[in-house]
């Protein structure tokens, strides 16, 4: 293994731990607000990680690219349905979690 | 490589378990709503189950048509359910001895589908070898294509005309449209802005590549309707002027292209739907650019249930 297989395994793994800490929190929060909270970070910055190690293995360019525009697009949606959902849990009037 | 055949192994056991879990929480769970936000999540691991069978032309299609677009189907049904009822109904319980009736012949059919696949042998090449021998008269080199849109060719006309059949059925419905979701949301409006160009790419990519490789009308007429599923989410409407007959010649250019091309197959000497080879690959695109129109349209318009009105008294 080379610099960049070991480097790209690094980037894998945090994305993967990444997405099991946005899962648990998914499952443990308390209300929608936080869940979402949990969620969008596991997609924005676990995929980040993902695709940044995938990249490394990449054959060519143009995959480097499409990795990329993956990513770009589920950081799209993903902003674009939490913030969409949580601003209609908020008109229903879903109360924010206190201690 | 022991290690990597065994983790798959691992992947595809997860797959199959995790479909057959989601399936029964989708038929036995009370609520409408996770039911169905269920099934879409059922759709997509079934999507993952079709690429690792390597079947990317059906995972494709399972992914735009069964998650993605009968979810937001069914969520659109369930959000016109809701307002309609004004009282809560009360689904009734089913007596248990129907449900008990209702298993014995399913077992019946597992057991026997079990049986068939048992006595398939391990490696069944069907009529693989057939579409082979015959994908250089077809006009395309992808072989699901070739099946779809000159070997067996009446699949899809029926198909097209099926999904027509239904905008019918729900447009003689007479529903009236709903007034939520007609307020503007300046987050949604920006996402379809950007979206809405990148799918219609998306999609005539789609219908170009299947040619030659997983894609085609079905994929990338989900693909378009999609978009507009979304411009119809962010309040957009078609102009009035459009609502009439040019919105009813997209509606029907699919199913009218295929069945004139059929009769002038007839008229020319041939059989019904049967291409000349030379021609093929042309008739294909032509038949799939307007069966990707026509069913972009009415998976669109099945979302907005109501029939878009097209005179202003209305």
């Amino acid at each position: 293994m080379t610099l960049i297989d070991y480097l790209s395994v690094l980037f894998l793994l945090a994305g993967a731990v990444f997405f099991l800490a946005g899962t648990v929190g998914l499952l443990r929060f308390p209300d929608v607000y936080t869940r979402l909270h949990a969620l969008t970070k596991a997609d924005n910055v676990g995929l980040g990680l993902l695709v940044i190690g995938l990249a490394m293995q990449a054959e060519s360019y143009a995959s480097v690219g499409q990795l990329l525009l993956i990513w770009f697009l589920v950081l799209l949606a993903g902003a674009s349905s939490s913030h969409l959902i949580a601003k209609r849990a908020l008109q229903r009037g879903v109360r924010m979690w206190r201690r | 490589m022991e290690a990597l055949s065994l983790l798959q192994w691992l992947i595809d056991i997860l797959i199959g378990v995790g479909l057959l879990w989601l399936a029964w929480r989708v038929l036995f769970s009370p609520e409408l709503f996770k039911a169905i936000v269920l099934f879409i999540a059922f759709g997509l691991l079934m999507a993952l189950a079709w690429v690792r069978l390597q079947a990317p032309d059906v995972a494709l299609a399972e992914a735009a048509i069964g998650a993605g677009l009968t979810g937001a189907l069914l969520l659109s049904a369930w959000m016109k359910l809701r307002e309609e009822s004004t009282q809560q109904f009360e689904q009734k319980r089913k007596r248990q001895i129907f449900v008990w009736l209702l298993a014995i012949p399913l077992l019946l059919i597992i057991v026997g589908l079990g049986y068939a696949i048992s006595l398939l042998t391990p490696y069944p090449t069907g009529l693989s070898t057939a579409v082979a021998e015959n994908i250089d008269a077809s006009g395309v080199s992808n072989p699901v294509t070739a099946v779809l849109l000159n070997f067996r060719v009446y699949d899809t006309l029926l198909e097209v005309a099926v999904l027509f059949l239904a905008l019918l059925g729900v447009w003689s419905l007479e529903i009236r449209e709903s007034a939520i979701g007609s307020e503007p949301e300046p987050v949604l409006d920006v996402l379809t802005r950007v979206l809405t160009p990148l799918l219609v790419l998306v999609a005539a990519y789609l219908l170009w590549v299947g040619a030659h490789a997983p894609g085609g009308a079905f994929q990338a007429g989900s693909v378009l309707g999609a978009a507009g599923v979304l411009l119809i989410l962010a309040g957009w409407r078609l102009p009035h002027r459009l609502a009439g007959l040019p919105l009813r010649i997209t509606l029907v250019a699919g199913l009218s292209t295929f069945i004139a091309v059929a009769v002038l197959m007839i008229l020319g000497g041939g059989r019904l739907l049967e291409f000349p080879s030379s021609q093929a690959s042309q008739i294909i695109l032509i038949l799939e650019a307007t069966a990707t129109l026509s069913i972009a349209t009415i998976l669109a318009a099945l979302f907005l249930t109501s029939r878009p009105s097209h005179s202003e008294k209305t």
